[in-house]
């Protein structure tokens, strides 16, 4: 039988605000267990959440960005379950009134067609803390650090039919929050979650029983479970069995899916209106302030590089891919005055030593204003391409700006014709075999034996003498 | 309404009470009765009418994104039934 | 000096008739006495009560002259109060000491009141009889068989007994106005969102409300003054101008229109409590005012309704009283969930549970149209029955409770029963609305009270209409035999 795959995605996306989404407790990473809870994060006795301003914005922001129905009337309601990390003993999330409504992004898939995926809605809610399974003497440890940091839950349609789609719409999600600086998109550290509802289906049937993947914390595992899920899911029913609706974790030691502890066992949330917090109201005038604020999108950016710039679609997107990367390009193309130059070198040699190093682009030892000035060294003709691999290594090891380089180590290009003929004469006085066999030579061989002459030539000039000008003498004498 | 042992025994387990077989008993009878009273409910008519979650028609007030909390921790986990090294104890979870 | 109000104690500190040392030593010392009998306080803090009475009289001999300065004081143990146990009347919490102060202990201790203790109540305001204390029940100084009511009953047998100048307690569905009916003091219930919630455990948020409870309307207004306005920590706290309480105090009541609900009289309540409430009326009329009949139509649903509102909010606010954080654990607990069974099923008393469970039960799958959302439509029609009444009329009056106290143990067995007697005032925590309990006309010895509803955020009005009959009686200044 062919089957076919049907997965949605809910991704949890931490806003980086500087404080938690209802008290004033700091939201950095790493500080010592339980010294950035305070005690509307512990559900102290009598406490009281009040809603952070810039966590609303940010999910409005994202909803405009992708399009949505904006909630302009919003409530914040109670998910009751019991678990260590969850102080209250409820999570405050949003039900039935959410802050973002319908949207729906576009992803690119690997034969280059577009497919839109539908976004059902986002809602804003608190993270829970984390319980640390290490051996405390036999017991959990529970470290509320984490507990009331603001996320956005993005929930999608079911409209992705492969584990591939699912990265592709994860990773435009992910480009989108980055984008937005709205989220520092760090998988490592939990800041962008992904848990996968996924299911099979006899091709073109009625939907099957899903299961709800967890642990997935980056793009090649979010592959990799829903993959090893769906072949579990097949073999399942082949056999004669039926799916279960649970919640599954991927062990990516393990490399499986294995059903989790019952967290939700009832499942009965008892979700109601948190009395503690009122309806948010946003108004016309918000919701405009932040969409004519709306910076540019990664769609957006990628059709101008294409168009002002003249880059490859293929280009296009893999300098857009982060907003960092597409702004490093555009400032080096600034000074350097030509876009194709500074495209190849940033996707060319800079990516590649930086992948080599094992940096971010943040921690590039190249400015763009350093790499640009170079490539301007290039583009008026001081240096050729070939020597300016030289100075980019001389600057990537830190010593110095590209002038500075040039001009210590004397890799200026000659363009003086009386020097280069000087060196032309040199080589041709001293192979008159290789001379004489060239003007003997038919026509169509010779432009392939002047390669020698040129070799010859440059390795003379130790590279400095301006390619064109050698070529066009050696033609001329011979 | 009249409610069962068992249902008492799902509400109790949801809300994560203890109630032992001895008191069951008697929590069922009381909780149907009070569930009789509650019952009274149906006699009204709320056709079209718009549930009321709060008493004042308010909307909700926005904070400042501002860190204006210090570690407090120490005198928290004071009051904290079992601690170590900074982390709250309880019995082990199996995931 | 127990007899006195916060006016003419606060003269008597000015003038220097007395010290605030030696006014919370003589409160201190009837405290010693009484409270054995009485129950009344969970904690006495001497000691503390002693620094700030010193630290108020420097005050107030460097010429300070807030109203409240020195003035010796009771928090229901409802109120976080920093570095002091804070039970809320639970096993739970019965080594919980607070790390911090609700908003209104903070605003008590900024205008210079001296903090005597900490007082009895139901476990965590649940009940209408104080007999759902982990720490026994409270006695009415009126007849020591008889509750004080609840849940704030250590608050009023304190007032009411002399305990204490006046008390904080909180209300969320009669429990401020009841006990102050059944000990015969003033209570006060603000306007949902007039006073802070920060700091108040809670049980029913989108109800409570904390109030005073005092002998005079006077003191009640003096109380309000600082507890009332705008608190950035409470989301539900209203930003309204705070006006000045004391100001309208004696201001003419001719022409003024009280609605008299005909679901209040006759029905359930005693006879002879009805010809109180009529004595208390005819009293107004003489004063000028006017009595108009209305009708609240949905008052018998009152009941019913707020006993899903109220659970529902309850059984998810006390969910963070799980024994991992703060508060009682029970012993050697064998996983997780024994962890949580025992420490809350140990930990809790019946009543507390048995709303817990009413409440989960009200929010559970299936079940959440009919109970939660029906109740909160049927809230809505009880809201609108008031402000269709508040068009007619500038406050309504009827009994605060359809009984004077009753005996201890008379209706402990009977949850059902109990609820009843919560029948006028839970409507108006319903609303959101103020309301007052005053004495009136005892009845066979024991204390009666007249109810006062206002129209959002009259405080000002419900407290002069309160004073002027105080100044036309003297219902409210009769104090229980044995402790003059």
């Amino acid at each position: 039988m062919q089957w076919e795959t049907v997965i949605g995605l809910e991704i949890h996306a931490q806003l980086a605000t500087k404080s938690k989404i209802f008290s004033g407790a700091s939201t950095a990473f790493g500080a010592a267990p339980n010294t950035q809870a305070c005690n509307v994060d512990l559900g102290m006795p009598g406490v009281l959440p009040v809603l952070n301003k810039e966590a609303v914005r940010m999910a409005v922001t994202f909803g405009v960005a992708i399009d949505a129905e904006i909630g302009q009337r919003s409530v914040f309601a109670r998910k009751n379950y019991f678990y260590p990390d969850l102080p209250k003993g409820y999570q405050i999330s949003q039900f039935e009134l959410p802050i973002v409504g319908k949207g729906e992004v576009d992803i690119e898939l690997d034969d280059g067609f577009c497919k839109p995926v539908g976004v059902t809605r986002a809602h804003l809610e608190e993270d829970a803390g984390k319980s640390l399974h290490e051996d405390f003497h036999g017991m959990t440890g529970v470290d509320l650090n984490r507990a009331g940091t603001p996320l956005l839950e993005i929930v999608s349609e079911p409209d992705m039919r492969s584990a591939k789609e699912a990265v592709a719409y994860a990773k435009k999600i992910h480009q989108i929050v980055q984008y937005l600086g709205i989220c520092d998109g760090n998988m490592q550290e939990g800041s962008f979650r992904c848990d996968a509802n996924v299911s099979v289906r006899p091709l073109g049937g009625p939907l099957g029983t899903r299961a709800e993947l967890k642990n997935l914390n980056s793009f090649r595992f979010l592959e990799r479970a829903i993959n090893i899920e769906v072949e579990r899911q097949i073999d399942l029913i082949e056999a004669g069995g039926a799916v279960v609706q649970e919640t599954r974790l991927y062990d990516a030691d393990k490399d499986e899916t294995r059903s989790m502890r019952s967290k939700e066992e009832a499942n009965d949330y008892r979700y109601f209106p948190d009395p503690d917090l009122l309806p948010v109201e946003l108004d016309a005038d918000l919701i405009e302030t932040i969409r004519s604020a709306m910076p540019e999108l990664p769609d957006a950016k990628r059709l101008r590089f294409a168009e002002v710039y003249g880059l490859s679609e293929y280009d296009a997107a893999v300098l857009t891919a982060s907003k960092d990367l597409a702004e490093y390009f555009e400032q080096v193309a600034k000074v350097a005055g030509d876009a194709k130059l500074a495209a190849n070198w940033v996707m060319g040699e800079l990516s590649g030593s930086l992948n080599k190093a094992g940096l971010d682009l943040s921690e590039s030892p190249l400015s763009a204003e350093t790499l640009g000035g170079m490539l301007l060294r290039i583009v008026d003709k001081t240096i050729s391409g070939k020597i300016a691999k030289q100075v980019f290594e001389a600057m990537w090891a830190g010593e110095g700006e590209a002038d500075q380089i040039i001009e210590a180590k004397g890799l200026k290009q000659i363009t003086d014709t009386g020097a280069i003929e000087a060196v032309v004469d040199g080589v041709l006085e001293a192979n008159p075999e290789q001379v004489a066999n060239y003007r003997s030579a038919d026509e169509k061989k010779r432009p392939k034996m002047l390669g020698f002459f040129v070799g010859q030539v440059m390795k003379q000039s130790k590279g400095k003498a301006n390619p064109q000008q050698v070529n066009e003498l050696l033609l001329k004498k011979l | 309404m009249s409610l069962e042992r068992s249902d008492v025994e799902k509400i109790a387990h949801l809300a994560r009470l203890a109630v032992s077989d001895d008191e069951l008993e008697a929590v069922t009878s009381d909780l149907s009765n009070i569930l009789n009273l509650v019952e009274q409910m149906e006699t009204a008519d709320t056709e079209g009418v718009e549930p009321m979650a709060h008493p004042l028609h308010m909307t909700q007030r926005l904070r400042e994104d501002e860190a204006t909390e210090q570690d407090q921790r120490n005198l928290f986990q004071s009051l904290a039934p079992l601690t170590d090294e900074g982390l709250y104890l309880v019995p082990r979870v199996i995931e | 000096m127990h007899n006195k109000t916060i006016s003419e104690l606060a003269l008597g500190l000015r003038v220097g008739d007395f010290t605030s040392v030696e006014l919370t030593r003589s409160y201190l010392d009837r405290v010693s006495k009484f409270n054995n009998e009485l129950n009344s306080y969970i904690t006495v803090c001497e000691e503390s009560a002693l620094q700030s009475a010193e630290i108020a009289d420097r005050r107030i001999r460097a010429g300070e002259a807030e109203p409240l300065l020195g003035i010796p004081i009771a928090h229901k143990d409802i109120f976080c109060t920093e570095g002091v146990k804070t039970s809320c009347g639970s096993k739970m919490l019965d080594n919980f000491i607070a790390p911090y102060d609700a908003h209104v202990v903070s605003l008590f201790n900024q205008s210079g009141a001296v903090m005597l203790g900490k007082t009895n109540m139901d476990e965590f305001a649940m009940g209408s009889s104080n007999e759902n204390s982990y720490y026994g029940p409270v006695h009415n100084p009126w007849k020591l068989e008889a509750v004080p009511g609840g849940s704030s009953g250590g608050s009023a047998s304190a007032v009411a007994a002399g305990l204490c100048v006046a008390a904080t307690g909180t209300d969320t569905g009669g429990s401020i106005r009841q006990p102050a009916a059944f000990c015969g003091i003033t209570g006060l219930k603000p306007t949902y969102g007039r006073v802070s919630r920060y700091g108040m455990i809670a049980f029913a948020s989108s109800l409570d409300q904390g109030g005073p409870m005092t002998r005079t309307a006077e003191d009640a207004a003096a109380m309000l003054q600082v507890m009332a306005g705008f608190d950035p920590r409470d989301s539900t706290s209203a930003d309204q101008p705070v006006p000045d309480y004391m100001a309208g105090l004696g201001n003419d009541l001719s022409g003024l229109r009280i609605g008299v609900p005909k679901e209040y009289l006759g029905g359930g309540l005693d006879a002879d409590i009805e010809a109180s409430i009529q004595l208390a009326l005819a009293e107004y009329t003489r004063m000028g005012a006017e009595l108009v009949e209305i009708s609240l139509p949905n008052t018998q649903l009152g009941v019913p309704t707020y006993y899903v509102v109220a659970p529902a909010e309850c059984s998810s606010n006390l969910s963070r009283f799980d024994g991992v954080r703060y508060g009682y654990r029970c012993s050697d607990p064998k996983d997780l969930e024994d962890l949580y069974k025992r420490s809350r099923g140990e930990g809790f008393g019946p009543e507390v549970k048995r709303r817990i469970m009413i409440g989960t039960y009200a929010l559970s799958a299936g079940y959440y149209d009919a109970y939660y959302l029906k109740a909160q439509k049927i809230r809505h029609l009880i809201s609108d029955d008031f402000r269709e009444a508040f068009k007619k009329v500038d406050v309504i009056m009827g009994p605060t409770a359809p009984s004077t106290a009753f005996g201890i143990g008379e209706k402990s067995d009977d949850p059902v029963t109990m609820y009843l007697s919560d029948i006028y005032t839970i409507a108006v925590n319903l609303a959101g609305l103020p309301g007052m309990s005053i004495p009136v006309k005892p009845v066979g010895g024991m204390p009666v009270g007249l109810q006062l509803i206002g129209n959002y955020f009259e405080e000002a009005k419900l407290l002069n209409v309160a004073h002027r009959l105080q100044q036309e009686t003297d219902w409210h200044s009769a104090t229980p035999a044995g402790f003059e």
